[in-house]
């Protein structure tokens, strides 16, 4: 066998610095919390490697109580040379890049180790890792593993799981076992063993489950034999490959003269009856006999390992050596340290029930957080089953109510009668400059929805309170305008700049019409009728116009369909909350000129100096 | 799942293709496969005499399309059947078992009436091989090749690259002639130089050396390019127009390159191994498996078993199975069960179903034990993986009683105090025995108690 005697025997010290590949936030800040549990001085991530991201950027995390920057670089390259001391490369690409990075990382002078956690990378690119790193005298671990840790030191990723398994086994300060094995996810297990049997590890590795994993169960034990801290070594195994053949032949050999104690898994192999079968692992495959659980234990026992005859005495097997070895005076059992006890996040201490927090937002109206978003209580789904149309959808969101159909009907066609009353009109002049001035799509229909308010458009909300107002308090018409005119106030919604008596707004008239049919009262739109009758008798074109036409119906609507007490009319009024109504519909407009004057390719639009009065004399 | 065996005949259209592809080189190898079920080798014949009148209308654009290589000579090359009626024909069990020629499963030099006839003989029928049962439903059917030499020829992948073998000396004696064997490895990332080595000194002309040579580079280049991890041709030979054949071949591809490898792998299927079979309840689990981002698996070892396991985690669940083993009640083992990477609690409530359906079957009077195992757990919140296991379990309330099931948990890990005192509490509700032990017990002390409690 050949004994990779060139290759790294120390990987990690608790000055051990990773450049982590692929930002994950949370195997980032576990690592962080356990350099903060084992009071490391300086974090354990020194950059982060984020191909898709722009270099000079950083990420937070927080070490102890504060947060720290990681910087984040586009290529292993310039991480690298940047952070020459960062000796271990933590891949988390997926399979599909793994390689490539790995190679990459493999190829700096800096990278000693390289870890890979994705399963999946095909085996032709495993073998190429594992060439060049015995070319370079550097070590993979990996692929399809969780990495390992340096108890006390240094930990890669996930490993070990928890910030509370890390106390419970002690993985804060180092022990005396080497520990390595196929499994990622029963290593938890085996330092959980390890710490009720021994005084815990000092290393351990998972090399991943792969036929060809970067580094093998006996690079690793040839590891362990030269690393002094280390007294004993346990290695778990597991059927396919011949990775424990090795050991056992070191073993013999006396090249290995450390205690092991092994236990090699998928003895139950002969009784599945099929040819074949593959456990979890890619390498695990029942079938072939001499790579079988069997027999490579009965080969580890006859070269000195220490096996038991089941993974049930495992434990005890271990035990006993470490008792010997601590008899023996090999072993002094590590001195019991308090760890540095990491603070709460936030997001777990709130959910054990340890803090609260206040809220910043709060909403009523809609609900995200579920399988699909729930409108006012009502999913999505069953406002599409229901037919509701936009008005009832407008109802629930704004006034927080399922109105019935005839009045989210009428709603319906407000929006459409006031989508658009032509180029001219304040609004639409706006977004046809702006659009003309080769602006955006928002930009055009935020520059004329900008234009909307008391003079154009703007109307309904006052129109209505006003109409409301008078006729709760039983004002006469003729008072009403008065009242206004003396104050130096326009009358809400009377006037036009060209409708007039004789030359009706069609708009009005549909509106009207739909509500003599379905409305169950109308008293206000017919106040808003006596007021325009008076102001008629001023003017020709002082009519009920749009504004003051739906603000009036609209207040009927409120006040007569049954959902609504008094308060809540005037609330929805005061919040302004008809005038959205306006500014709802007449964007359908805007962006249709937007979209207009932008398909005809119109150019800027300049105003001819003979249309303005230079009166600057 | 890596190492995948595909069947003999996608092999052969593999490599016969990629060799063209990669190196110009052309291997005169037709194949054609018969399925049971799937018309007929007489059929098969008619079809492709019907293409032979078409042959012009082949749509050389889907081609382009399909295998995105522009090749159209592998679609004309695999629909023109019309050798099947010109020459004598090999019949072989496509299979995935090896030693057909010892088995006398290898009908040779049949007209295509004796072909038929050996297909339909034993197609869909029941055969033990290798001491396993199993259905033989596919066929390959070849073209006769009058031969002399039978060399041996492999590539096998190895941790430091790939193992090429080549012997003068192929065919179903090959193991008595090993010593004749020559073996070169070939670092992982090289180009394949020292390949001549394995012909030098070999007792052959050299004009067929020159053949053999083109041949096996062209096979590694292949091998190399389509990430397969096993290639055998035994025997390979030489037609009379001294071109390389491989007559009988085997081939493994390693499934994890799939991503990169779609187009050249064509549609090939990745056959289930020799005599496995499935019951109803293990392809529900494969296919709740397969539509999950966990891993679901299931196996039923013993169905008349006592003890039942359902473990968290790939390592732990071998472990579990291990130790009824090594305690010497493999007979009792019911079956493998292992759920991991955090299944949704209606997948781990299906999977608890299935396997709580089979567990209460057969109920005999004698004491059952299910084994929830698992080890300490890294992330997993334990309360919340074991609550679709505790709804699986309220429903078979009664007739856990009747099977006499008791369970048995362990596990630990985020959460785990909760999720046992969960279970504890069910026992209760159920009036059904319930033990549960943490991370301070070994993980498989319930192995023990379990086997105590069903010899009690």
């Amino acid at each position: 066998m050949n004994v990779p005697s060139k290759s790294p025997v120390q990987l990690f010290s608790k000055e051990t610095q990773a450049i982590f590949f692929n930002y994950k936030p949370q195997p980032i800040q576990r690592m962080l919390d356990f350099d903060y549990v084992c009071k490391r001085k300086n974090p354990s991530v020194a950059a982060i490697v984020n191909p898709q991201s722009a270099s000079g950027g950083f990420q937070k995390a927080f070490f102890g109580r504060c947060e720290i920057a990681i910087p984040v670089y586009d290529s292993i390259e310039e991480a690298s040379s940047k952070h020459p001391k960062a000796a271990v490369f933590i891949n988390y690409a997926s399979f599909r890049s793994a390689f490539e990075s790995s190679l990459t990382a493999l190829q700096q002078p800096t990278i000693q180790t390289v870890v890979i956690i994705a399963e999946g990378v095909p085996e032709r690119n495993t073998k190429v890792l594992i060439a060049r790193a015995k070319q370079y005298n550097k070590i993979v671990i990996g692929p399809a593993t969780v990495g390992g840790i340096q108890a006390g030191s240094f930990k890669i990723g996930d490993t070990a799981g928890t910030i509370e398994n890390i106390y419970r086994c002690k993985l804060y300060r180092p022990g005396s076992v080497g520990f390595v094995s196929k499994s990622g996810g029963l290593s938890n297990e085996m330092y959980n063993v390890l710490a009720r049997t021994t005084d815990g590890i000092f290393e351990g590795i998972a090399i991943g489950g792969d036929t060809y994993p970067g580094s093998t169960l006996a690079d690793h034990v040839w590891r362990f034999e030269q690393i002094p801290n280390i007294k004993m070594i346990v290695v778990l195994g597991e059927l396919g490959g011949r990775d424990e053949y090795q050991v056992a032949e070191m073993v013999k050999k006396g090249l290995i003269k450390k205690p092991i104690v092994a236990w090699v898994s998928g003895t139950c192999a002969s009784c599945f009856h099929a040819s074949e079968v593959q456990f979890g692992h890619a390498g695990a495959k029942s079938g072939e006999s001499d790579t079988s659980a069997l027999s490579k234990n009965a080969a580890l026992k006859s070269a000195g390992v220490h096996v038991p005859d089941s993974f049930e005495a495992f434990a005890e097997h271990i035990q006993l050596v470490y008792e010997r070895l601590v008899k023996d005076g090999v072993i002094i059992p590590a001195v019991e340290i308090a760890p540095e006890i990491l603070p709460k996040d936030l997001h777990t201490a709130l959910k054990e029930g340890h803090i609260r927090k206040a809220t910043h937002i709060v909403s009523t109206i809609s609900d995200d957080r579920g399988e699909e978003p729930l409108y006012l209580g009502i999913p999505i789904s069953e406002v599409i089953q229901q037919q509701m149309g936009i008005g009832d959808v407008i109802s629930l969101l704004w006034f927080k109510k399922k109105l019935p159909r005839w009045a989210s009907k009428f709603i319906e066609m407000c929006l459409i009668v006031a989508a658009d009353h032509g180029p001219c009109v304040s609004g639409a002049h706006n977004t046809i400059v702006t659009a003309r001035a080769g602006k955006d799509l928002i930009s055009c229909l935020c520059s004329g929805l900008l234009t909307i308010g008391p003079r154009f458009g703007g109307a309904i909300d006052d129109a209505a309170i006003n109409f409301k107002k008078a006729l709760d308090n039983s004002v006469p018409p003729d008072v009403f305008v008065e009242d206004l005119k003396r104050q130096g106030r326009r009358v809400e919604g009377i006037g036009h700049r060209i409708k007039t008596a004789e030359n009706q707004d069609k708009r009005v008239e549909l509106l009207c019409q739909y509500a003599k049919q379905h409305f169950p009262a109308m008293k206000y739109f017919n106040y808003a009728r006596a007021v325009e009758s008076y102001t008629l008798q001023k003017a020709n074109n002082l009519v009920l116009n749009i504004d003051g036409c739906i603000g009036s119906l609209l207040v009927d609507l409120l006040s007569s369909c049954g959902c609504f007490h008094e308060q809540e009319v005037k609330e929805i009024l005061e919040l302004g909350a008809l005038n959205g109504l306006f500014v709802l519909s007449r964007s359908m407009g805007l962006i249709g000129h937007a979209l207009d004057q932008k398909r005809m390719k119109q150019p800027l639009y300049r105003h001819p100096t003979d249309d303005v009065l230079y009166a600057t004399e | 799942m890596a190492r995948k065996k595909i069947r003999e005949y996608d092999a052969k259209r593999l490599l016969t293709w990629h060799l063209k592809r990669l190196q110009g080189i052309h291997i005169p190898v037709q194949v054609i496969q018969v399925t049971y079920g799937g018309p007929s080798l007489t059929e098969l014949a008619d079809m492709s005499s019907d293409f032979e009148n078409n042959q012009t209308q082949v749509d050389g654009e889907t081609t382009l399309q399909e295998n995105g290589f522009g090749d159209q000579h592998l679609d004309v090359w695999s629909k023109d059947k019309s050798w099947l009626l010109e020459n004598k024909l090999v019949v072989k069990p496509d299979m995935l078992f090896g030693k057909r020629g010892k088995s006398n499963l290898v009908k040779l030099n049949l007209s295509l009436e004796e072909a038929s006839k050996a297909i339909e003989n034993l197609i869909g029928s029941s055969l033990e091989v290798e001491g396993i049962r199993g259905r033989i439903t596919h066929f390959i059917v070849e073209p006769f090749v009058e031969h002399d030499a039978e060399y041996y020829f492999s590539i096998q992948s190895c941790r430091e690259g790939n193992l090429v073998s080549f012997g003068c000396c192929g065919g179903i004696d090959i193991e008595k002639h090993w010593d004749k064997v020559k073996q070169v490895v070939i670092p992982a990332g090289e180009s394949p130089i020292v390949l001549d080595t394995l012909l030098a000194n070999q007792d052959i002309s050299r004009q067929i050396r020159e053949q053999l040579e083109q041949f096996i580079k062209g096979c590694y280049l292949v091998f190399e390019d389509l990430d397969m991890t096993f290639l055998e041709m035994n025997p390979l030979t030489l037609n009379d127009r001294n071109h390389v054949i491989p007559l009988d071949m085997r081939c493994e591809l390693d499934t994890y390159a799939v991503f990169k490898n779609q187009k050249k792998w064509l549609k090939i299927e990745f056959p289930e191994s020799w005599g496995s079979q499935f019951t109803d309840e293990e392809q529900f689990i494969r296919s709740l498996d397969e539509k999950s981002g966990a891993s679901l698996k299931l196996t039923l070892i013993h169905p008349k078993g006592h003890i039942w396991t359902m473990v968290a985690g790939g390592g732990a669940s071998v472990i579990y199975a291990d130790t009824v083993v090594d305690l010497g009640m493999g007979d009792e083992l019911a079956n493998y069960a292992e759920y991991s990477g955090n299944p949704k609690e209606e997948e781990t409530y299906l999977f608890a179903r299935t396997i709580l359906d089979l567990a209460t079957r057969y109920p005999d009077g004698k004491k059952r034990a299910l084994l929830v195992g698992g080890g300490v757990a890294n992330f997993t919140d334990i309360a919340a993986t074991f609550a679709g296991i505790i709804q699986a379990l309220k429903d078979f309330h009664g007739k856990l009683q009747v099977a006499k099931l008791k369970v048995f948990v362990r596990r630990g890990g985020p959460n785990y105090e909760t999720g046992l005192r969960l279970m504890e509490e069910l026992g209760d509700e159920l009036d059904i025995p319930i033990e549960v032990y943490g991370p301070d017990s070994n993980m498989t002390c319930i192995v023990q108690q379990a086997i105590d409690w069903i010899k009690g």
